[in-house]
């Protein structure tokens, strides 16, 4: 009977090293959301962990909402590409930095407790602009389609 | 002298006409006011330029032509552009504190009837993540006080598994006597210190 309880702790053990690399988690996930990690790429789930460099992106009928270790927000709306370039959170100190970048479409964001401890320690950057946030309610807009029209 | 400012001036204006510049996709930044009215602040930067956006629905655009533009947006006008997009955000992560009778993992009488809002809140939630953290006045020792909010927290996450959250997206620790609400000399029953805090997103 030790055997298998020895056993569980450390399949729990490693479960729970699996999940630190997780960043944050998708709570919303509407239409065709997929998420790219590395080559490979996976339809979104609610409850799927999320991690640094992954990259959303969504179709026409697409929309995700993910929560961070921080309490950020962030979803993103349809027709979207967001990639999270990266991310740290120190849980004790509240120190960390949260970089990504809006290739296209929407995307709408509510700022955690890293950016209440450092003032614009969240950066969005796109295309054209790099925007620092110190706080709290934002959106942007990357609107391609208006630029492939003639 | 004259002519050869007219010359460079001649290629200076030859060198722009043969690269045009590309129009650049536009952008636009707004911010939102929270749901407590509270209106936060972003940097936009754009061109060597920086604008400051403050403002409830304050918004800058960046033209196919790279240039700024500040402008402040109606609510309608935003919600008519990001209403897809806002509509995704997830739930507001939410804090709640509820506190215990002296020495017991015990609910108080007042925060049994707080345990509802609890509740409430976590079932409107697809799937919660929720720490539950036990603290303790500091009356006994150190050992003891440990025990006790660690039971706390148990108290509280058996609750809420019991309503149906899975057990692995409950978490429960004990901080003991560390972390006082209300600073008090050793040895000091304090009805505020005795609390879990439950964090819920």
């Amino acid at each position: 009977m030790k055997t298998p309880s020895i056993l569980m702790a450390a399949l729990l053990a490693c479960a729970g090293t699996a999940l630190a690399a997780d960043i944050g988690q998708v709570k919303v996930s509407k239409g065709d959301v997929q998420i790219q990690r590395g080559a490979t790429k996976q339809s979104a789930k609610v409850g799927m962990g999320i991690q640094a460099s992954d990259v959303v992106l969504t179709g026409t009928d697409g929309a995700a909402g993910i929560t961070f270790t921080d309490n950020s927000l962030v979803s993103v709306g349809p027709n979207s590409i967001f990639a999270i370039d990266r991310y740290s959170f120190d849980t004790t100190t509240h120190a960390g930095e949260f970089e990504g970048s809006l290739k296209k479409g929407k995307l709408a964001a509510v700022s955690g407790k890293m950016v209440k401890q450092s003032p614009e320690a969240m950066k969005i950057r796109t295309p054209s602009a790099v925007m620092g946030v110190r706080g709290t309610e934002f959106v942007v807009q990357v609107d391609e389609q208006a630029a492939q029209r003639p | 002298m004259k002519r050869l400012g007219l010359l460079f001036a001649a290629l200076l204006l030859a060198a722009c006409a043969s690269e045009p510049r590309k129009p650049v996709a536009p952008e636009l930044f707004v911010v939102v006011p929270a749901k407590d009215g509270h209106i936060g602040t972003i940097v936009v930067e754009s061109n060597g330029q920086k604008k400051v956006i403050h403002s409830a629905f304050g918004s800058e655009r960046i033209k196919p032509d790279g240039g700024m533009v500040s402008a402040n947006m109606t609510r309608d006008q935003v919600h008519e552009i990001f209403a897809d997009t806002v509509d995704a955000l997830p739930g507001r992560p939410a804090s709640f504190t509820l506190y215990f009778l002296e020495g017991k993992d015990e609910l108080t009488p007042a925060s049994k009837v707080e345990l509802d809002k609890v509740f409430a809140d976590v079932k409107k939630r697809p799937l919660p993540d929720i720490m539950v953290i036990g603290h303790t006045d500091t009356v006994g020792g150190l050992a003891y006080n440990d025990k006790l909010s660690l039971a706390r927290a148990e108290r509280l996450r058996e609750m809420l598994v019991g309503l149906g959250i899975p057990a692995e997206r409950v978490g429960a620790a004990g901080r003991g006597k560390r972390e006082l609400l209300v600073p008090t000399d050793d040895n000091m029953s304090e009805a505020r210190n005795r609390r879990v805090e439950i964090n819920v997103r």
